[in-house]
Parts: C-alpha cells; structure tokens; sequence
C-alpha cells in the first residue's frame, strides 16, 4: 500500500467524524499555539536584554575593586576594597601599555536627592572624566559634556540624561538651570540623548558630573574613592586582549605576583551578555515546558479518539483484514490517521501562533507596557511541527497497534 | 484446488471444549460449484473460515492450490486471502463512506498491484453496476450492493469464490438475480464457487451438495446437471 492510497483511507476516516477530527486537532492546535508564543515571548525577553545589555556601550569592560581582605585575611564582600586609583586609570589610558583600550574612565556613585524648584527626584549621581561618553557610548542631546577644566577646578556641573529631565523640568529647557544634589547647587550643562532600554537600570536615569566634584561635595569625607574603572576596547574581537593589558597593567602596579591573589576583578559586556543570554534561554525552556504540557494533553485527546474510532470501525477492520490486508496495513492507516490529526493540528497552531506573535505588538495594552515584543524563530517553528507529528505518532501507535492485532473473524462479527 | 484431509476444529470456551469440526475429508475442484448446506452449530461457519484462510484447522491438513496453509501466521494468511479467495458475505460488508469503485479497488491496493481503476472499473461492469461506480454503500440497493461485493471478490482472479449466505439479507427476487450472477460466473467463467447456505432453495443452484451435521459430513451429492 502506498503512501497516497494510505493518506487518502485516512483522510476519508477522518472526514467521516468531521466535528471529532476538528475537536482532537482544536487540541494539539492550542498546544502548539502556546508553545510557539511563549517560545516567542521568551525570544522576544531575550532580544530586549540583550539590546539593553548592548546598549550600555559596546566593547566595554568593567574592573571592580576585589573583596579586600582585612588582617587576618577576612573578606569584607563584593566591592568592599579601595584599591583603584586615578594612578591606575591613567596607566590603563597610555596607549603604549594597552594598545586595545580606547579609553578608560573612572566611576565615583553617590546616590541623593535631586530637587529643582519644587520638583525632586531622586536618582544614582556618577562622577567621572571627559571620556565618559565616548566609553559609555552616550550622545548629547543638548548643550556639552564637561571639560578637563570642569574636573580639574571641581566646577559643579552636571549632564542630565532624558528621565530626569523629564521628571524635573517638564517643558523647561534645562541647560543653565540650577538642580540641587544633597542640597550643593549644580548647573545643567547638558543633556543626553535617550538611550531607550526601560526597567530596573534604565540608562536614561543618570546625572554624570566631574568626579573631582562628586568627591568633594558629595561622597563627603570618605575619600577619594574609585568605585569602578570602566575601559573601552577599540572593537569587540579585541575586548579579550584588551582584558589581559588591564590585568597586567593592575597587577604590575599592585604588585601583585599570584594572578589568584588579584585585588581587583574584571566583567566584559560579553560575559554579561553571556550571563544575560542563560537567564533568557531557561525562561524561554521554562515557558516552552509549561506549553508543551498542553502538547501533551492534545496528544492524549488524540490517543483517546483513535482507541474510539479503532472499537467503532472493527467491523471495517474485519472487512479490511478478509480480502488481505495485513497488520502493517491497518497499523499505518491508523498511524496515518493520528499523524494527519496532529500534523494538522500543528500546522494551524503554527499559524495562528506566528499570527498571535505578529499582532501583538498592535494590542495598546502591550504596546504601552513594557512587555517583550514576542519573535518567532524558524527552528521553534520546526520543532513544533515535528513534536506535534511525534505526537500523534506517540499517541497514535497504541491503538493502531490495537486494531491491528485483531482477529479478521471477531472483528467480522462485531456490531 | 481445495483439499480437506481429516481436519478438526476445537474451540476453548473457558475450561469447555468445543469440537466444531470432527474430522472433515472433502474435495472441491476447479470450476465445481458447491453449496455446503447444515443448521446452525452444525460447524458450517467454522468450515467457511478455515476453507476461507481466516482461521487454522486445529488438526488435519488443509491444502489450497496445493499449498498446506495450516502453519501460516497471520500475515502470510491474509496474502493468501488477498490473491486466492473472493470473498461474498451475508451483509454485504462494503467499507462504508467509500464509493463502489474504491470499494473494489481494495484488494487491489492492498496487493499493491497497478491498473487499479480499470480493473474495479471492469469488474463493476461485468457485474451490472457501470453506471454505478461513485455511488456509496448506502446509495446502492441490497441487491446492488451484494453485486458490488462479488465485484470486490472477482477483482484479483481469485482461485475460489467463497459465498457465506450471500442472499441471507436479500428479497426473493435479488435472491435470484445473485445466484444467477454466481451460477453465471461458475459456468461461463469456470470460477470455482463454494457456498453456504441453509436454503435448501438457493443450495439447488449448485451443482454438489455437501450437508454437515455436528461437524461431520452426512452428504455429499453431484446434481445430474
């Protein structure tokens, strides 16, 4: 028998129960649809990441103050040690030591209240040098970034990004205006382009002043402390070389022999991507099971329905088995017909999954949110296609398995 | 062509055995038309399906076209009823939903042979139904059906037409225009035809007359004609 005679038996079973075929494919169909979607909600959350990721400035690296180690070797935790210096940012800056490093800025945080007139708000204050927004790859929308002058005289000034001056001013232009931090008066000197991105960590939340001014007006008498150094390499291919100048560079100057023993530590942007892209793929699994147990119970639909038509069409089974066909005969043609339920019930979930993920992004409610733009790949697509056929394959093999065991003169009898 | 050699049948009903057949000898050859007539329990049916292939003597031998079929399994069995035996049945036993032409066609299909159209085509035809071939089982009369069914037993040239109460469901006149069309096939084309049958009115079409009683022989008579 021959695979369009087997699909043509098939189909005429199948369109004999025209409401039961559609009601078992409904099944596998809203299975597959779940699965295509959330698959493309966790895709989508991983491409929003990663833009976001991405967005805090290409190549970058961080270096981070290793735990210090008090007397006795005790670790003070993550962040605790004060072992970067402007020294050391402007030995990571000489071209002839790090020939990969583009520039390299130091990062002083201090958190405070932020009031203009009678509006305030409150956001993290970064103090830094000139070559903070090449690094950190921000543009300016307005007016100027500070100068080496700025730094060097601590002039209070400061550059705003796009939620601040949006929480602040509201229609008032900015620059010139005086904000208060901890209550110190600053002039806004600029103003930077939005970088988009959104959620915990937005990089439009910023204000950047000179880190001269930041250490002597706001961190108060703690010193001058360097938080993080943050470098730039020339080109992504290159961050890993660029990765070990910085490291040479440091240890040489710390004088620090054992690489383990480092008082210092290191995070590229790729291994946050890295760190970023694991998060995503386990929630896009995650969703992807919880979807594939709906699978599941579609192919349990199917199961139950073929062990159904199998006791209905004995007689046809008798019939069938009297004038020669053989157990694989009626094995396939039943397999056929679980095949083409699920097979069916796939392809139309598929469509109306990609149709789902597609529209998505047109419903006000989840273009206004900040929900993930779902994105259908090619291979969930495909995968889902053949789970599902699986499936029917799966579920459908008991009760083919069934009909073809029975015995041609039972099933002749049978009414 | 059919050659029974003491065969037995025994049925295990629980801890019961039932002998259906005990010990039956018989001989058709080619072009004989047989009625094998006996009341029910007799062990007619049970004849009927190891002389059809779906079933396996328990004892003796049974040889079909010389070949001993006793130990085939059931794959090997349903090829033999595929290429040797028609099948006619009391209830027709159309595939529903599917036309008279598919219908015909199956034996075909699941021999895998070419030409299938033509030859359910031509088969339809020379049972009276060219006019008929798209129609469904439930489309088509008692009698029309039962045509179509002979169609189906006649498509792949088997060697014995096996009839079980092939009028059992029909009216008097189907009745007769159906063991006419048998009586036709046996004499103008040399079919060998088995039938079974309790009339004794449809049992004068044949030619010989086997009678079973409790699973033995008690007649076995050649009519003058």
């Amino acid at each position: 028998m021959n695979l369009f005679e087997a699909l043509r038996i098939a189909g005429n079973g199948l369109l004999a129960n025209r409401l039961r075929s559609a009601l078992t494919t409904l099944g596998i169909l809203i299975g597959v649809t779940a699965v295509i979607l959330l698959v493309a909600v966790g895709n989508g959350a991983s491409v929003q990441i990663n833009n976001q990721v991405q967005s805090l400035g290409a190549n970058v690296i961080y270096v981070y103050p290793s735990n210090a180690r008090g007397t006795g070797g005790v670790s003070q935790g993550f962040g605790s040690g004060q072992t970067l210096t402007q020294a050391d940012v402007d030995a990571i800056n000489n071209r002839q030591q790090a020939p990969d490093v583009v520039a390299a800025i130091p990062i002083a945080q201090s958190g405070g209240q932020i009031t203009y007139g009678n509006q305030n708000y409150f956001a993290p204050t970064t103090g830094t040098t000139p070559a903070f927004p090449t690094v950190r790859n921000y543009q300016l929308a307005e007016g100027s970034f500070f100068t080496d002058d700025d730094v060097n005289a601590r002039h209070r000034v400061v550059v705003l990004g796009q939620t601040v001056v949006d929480n602040l001013f509201g229609s008032t232009d900015p620059i010139g205006q005086t904000i208060k931090i901890s209550k110190q008066s600053f002039r806004v000197v600029g103003v930077f382009a939005s970088k988009g991105g959104s959620g915990l960590g937005s990089q439009d939340n910023v204000v950047v002043a000179p880190i001269t001014t930041v250490w002597a007006y706001l961190t108060g008498g703690r010193g001058k402390i360097i938080s993080q150094i943050v470098a730039s390499a020339s080109s992504p291919s290159v961050v890993t070389q660029a990765e070990t100048e910085i490291t040479t560079i440091l240890l040489q100057r710390h004088q620090i022999a054992d690489p383990t023993q480092a008082d210092f530590q290191l995070q590229s942007q790729q291994d946050i991507l890295t760190q970023a892209n694991s998060i995503a793929t386990a929630l896009t699994l995650v969703l992807g099971a919880i979807a594939g147990i709906s699978l599941v119970v579609g192919g349990i639909g199917i199961m139950n329905i073929m062990l159904v038509t199998v006791t209905e069409r004995t007689r046809e089974i008798g019939i069938r088995k009297a004038i020669g066909a053989r157990r694989r005969d009626i094995l396939i043609q039943f397999l056929i017909e679980a095949m083409v339920l699920s097979g069916l019930g796939g392809a139309l979930g598929i469509a109306v999954g990609a149709l789902l993920a597609n529209q998505a992004p047109n419903i006000p409610a989840i273009a206004s949110s900040n929900f993930p733009t779902p994105v259908v790949s090619a291979p969930s697509v495909v995968l889902a296609f053949c789970v599902s056929v699986a499936i029917g394959l799966f579920f459908g093999i008991y009760p083919a398995n069934r009909a073809a065991r029975l015995h041609p003169i039972e099933a002749l009898r049978y009414e | 062509m059919i050659t029974l050699e003491g065969v037995t049948k025994t049925y295990r009903m629980g801890k019961l055995e039932v002998a259906a057949l005990q010990g039956v000898d018989l001989h058709v050859g080619r072009g004989e038309f047989v009625a094998i007539m006996g009341a029910s329990g007799s062990g007619k049916s049970t004849l009927m399906n190891i002389v059809g292939c779906l079933d396996v003597p328990t004892g003796g031998r049974y040889l079909l076209d010389g070949t001993d079929v006793a130990k085939f399994d059931d794959d090997q069995l349903a090829v033999i009823r595929n290429r040797k035996i028609g099948f006619v049945f009391q209830s027709f036993n159309l595939i529903p939903r599917t036309s008279a032409l598919h219908n015909v066609e199956m034996p075909l299909v699941y021999a895998g042979e070419r030409g299938r159209t033509e030859r359910a085509r031509e088969a339809l035809g020379s049972v009276g139904l060219a006019d008929r071939v798209h129609h469904q089982p439930t489309e088509l009369s008692g009698g029309q059906q039962q045509r179509a069914a002979i169609a189906r037993a006649l498509v792949t040239n088997p060697a014995i037409l096996l009839a079980d109460e092939p009028t059992g469901n029909l009216d008097s006149v189907s009745s007769v225009e159906i063991m006419r069309l048998l009586a036709n096939l046996n004499a103008e084309q040399g079919r060998t035809v088995v039938l079974i049958t309790h009339e004794q009115d449809i049992a004068r079409f044949a030619k010989r007359v086997v009678e079973l009683r409790d699973g033995r022989i008690v007649r076995d008579e050649r009519s003058a004609a």
